[in-house]
């Protein structure tokens, strides 16, 4: 028995001893300019493509991008761990002051804007819906679509995983139309999918359901509703223009965030990210390039 | 015997019971690190919070009751599917077909079997779920039965391979024994070749039920993971959310060490003991019977 202890023991070594040395063929060029850019988890796969794109063109910069959330961004720009803080909402008038009294200027940059869609089968013949129906819709106060104008169908609500950022947006501008104190919660019989895909391939193929997504990723074979921020208001369908000229209600800008005016190499990487080349990448992942600036 | 030979013996003998061992070591690894990793729970969490019918994790909201009823739901659905259609695939195979389809069947049951399950998932998605809802006049296809369904078909493959292997081992005297007695090819198949083979068709249903409660990426796509307590049959046809899809749905994203971490991890837990539970209550079924049989040939 203690024999096959110790066999045991000298097997696992030899297998720890087996495992691959960590490779060291990364580049080790001494003039190396490194950018740490930390922040909105909202934002990080578009920072990652941006800073992917940006480094293959400048080999000569090293570009680290990291999630954890808004506050963890701006947080570390205040202890001036990160050279870029990437938010998807304005800096606060207490995180200013805080960043003042640790000797932080912070400079705000809109590299994109976000817009999210709200899509039904093209065959359900409600086009347009006020942000509280679509709150009442998700709450449970609405079960059929004939409550709010449509056929008589039970409405299937669809909605992305609780832990993307777009789920969180969701709930804080719609369901609680914005208002901190709130504590609407999405009805239980939401349906949680997994991906984006996931919500337009139930909403092609079921008439009953009604999803949301980023704008980008709407396929032209569904429709979108036109919302209005209140009753009484101008219903606005979701495009490109509308959300830079502000009249679409869901819809917010996406920052980064600099220490004083920028110099150097994070100044050419910031004037890249507003340059067309990047700005086509914003569209790409489903964000709404911000135009001409 | 040679030196050289014992020597070689020791060696082999010993590698045998080291892997034997590590079996369970690494099953008791593995619980440990979900004790560890899971028990602060009960300190984070309050228990009347745990039994809540409500989850939602990011308002702090751990309710696991609706998610211990979707696993049920959809684990016992995919039994009911794939127990029968198994064994029964399993005895046409081994005691109806002619020779030359049986060599066809058994490589493509276990080709099926080979199937990821993300491919079945995207069938589900696309193909199933649209059917079922128009079919059967649902508000939407992604249901815990759509989930059963996929997951029977899953675990079909495991149950056709294990329980045929079972079958093919009763000796064929068994057989010549009870067609000399007069009885008809169903007689001999029900009365004898198949308690003859129990406690490995029995195995065969616990890998089934085990790949079907286990079974993660194909649940996720197409039950809808909507945490709704489920109370009556109805619930069936409604979605439902599964214990091992909110594991891997949330715990990509989780901050590590935070209560939700530590949620997650006991519904790992849970699971645990749950399929353990399967195991003991199943091993002792075949455990008794022995003795009866042993007991009655005596």
């Amino acid at each position: 028995m203690k024999r096959a202890i110790i066999f045991f023991l000298l097997f696992s070594f030899f297998f720890i001893s087996c495992s691959p040395n960590s490779s060291s063929d990364t580049p080790s060029d001494s003039s190396a300019l490194y950018i740490e850019n930390k922040g909105s988890d909202t934002i990080v796969n578009l920072a990652l493509a941006w800073a992917e794109r940006y480094q293959s063109q400048h080999p000569e910069v090293r570009i680290s991008v990291t999630g954890g959330g808004s506050g963890t961004g701006i947080a570390s720009l205040i202890n001036g761990t990160v050279d870029i803080a990437n938010a998807s909402r304005q800096i606060k008038e207490e995180e200013i002051e805080d960043a003042k009294s640790n000797g932080i200027d912070p400079v705000e940059f809109i590299v994109a804007r976000d817009a999210i869609a709200v899509i039904v089968n093209p065959e359900n013949p409600v086009d347009q819906l006020t942000l509280k129906q679509i709150s009442d819709i998700y709450s449970g106060k609405y079960t059929n679509w004939s409550e709010v104008g449509g056929d008589d169908r039970p409405i299937v609500r669809l909605s992305r995983e609780t832990n993307s950022g777009t789920h969180v947006y969701f709930l804080e501008t719609v369901l609680r139309l914005g208002n901190s104190e709130d504590e609407t919660l999405f009805s239980m019989d939401t349906l949680l999918l997994p991906s984006s895909e996931g919500i337009i391939v139930e909403v092609r193929q079921n008439p009953n359901a009604i999803g949301y997504d980023g704008l980008g990723y709407v396929p032209d074979d569904l429709k979108m509703i036109a919302i209005a921020e209140e009753e009484g208001g101008s219903y606005v369908l979701p495009a490109i223009s509308t959300v830079n000229d502000k009249t679409y209600p869901i819809a917010r800008d996406l920052y980064m965030y600099t220490d004083g005016e920028p110099t150097g190499v994070i100044k050419e990487y910031l004037e890249w990210i507003l340059s067309a080349e990047a700005q086509e990448i914003v569209a790409e992942l489903g964000f709404v390039p911000v135009g001409g600036e | 015997m040679e030196k050289s030979l014992n020597w070689g013996e020791f060696v082999i003998t010993r590698l045998v019971r080291a892997s034997g061992y590590s079996a369970i070591i690494f099953v008791a690894l593995i619980f440990f690190f979900l004790v560890r990793e899971g028990l602060p729970t009960f300190g984070e969490v309050e228990f009347s919070s745990l039994t809540n019918i409500r989850w939602y994790p990011i308002e702090d909201r751990f309710g696991i009751l609706p998610l211990i009823t979707g696993s049920l739901m959809v684990t016992i659905g995919a039994t009911l599917i794939a127990v029968p259609f198994g064994i029964g695939t399993a005895i046409y195979i081994s005691e109806i077909a002619p020779r030359w389809m049986r060599e066809i069947l058994k490589p493509l049951v276990e080709l099926l079997a080979g199937l990821p399950s993300v491919v079945l998932g995207f069938l589900g998605i696309l193909v199933l779920s649209p059917y079922l809802r128009v079919f059967l006049d649902l508000p939407t296809g992604l249901t815990a039965f759509t989930g059963s369904i996929l997951l029977g078909g899953i675990a079909i493959p495991t149950v056709v391979s294990v329980a045929e292997d079972a079958l093919d081992a009763v000796p064929r005297a068994y057989r010549e024994g009870a067609w000399a007695l007069g009885a008809t090819r169903w007689q001999t198949i029900w009365r004898v070749t198949l308690p003859a083979a129990r406690s490995g068709v029995l195995t065969a249903i616990m890998l089934g039920i085990g790949r079907a409660i286990g079974e993660t990426m194909a649940v996720m796509m197409v039950t809808g993971n909507a945490p709704v307590l489920a109370t009556a049959l109805t619930s069936l046809f409604s979605p439902v959310r599964t214990m091992t899809a909110t594991i891997a749905a949330e715990m990509g994203e989780v901050a590590s060490g935070s209560t939700h971490y530590h949620v997650l991890f006991f519904i790992g837990m849970v699971l645990f003991l749950i399929s353990l539970g399967v195991n003991i209550a199943a091993s002792s079924v075949v455990f008794r019977a022995k003795k009866r049989a042993e007991r009655i040939l005596s």
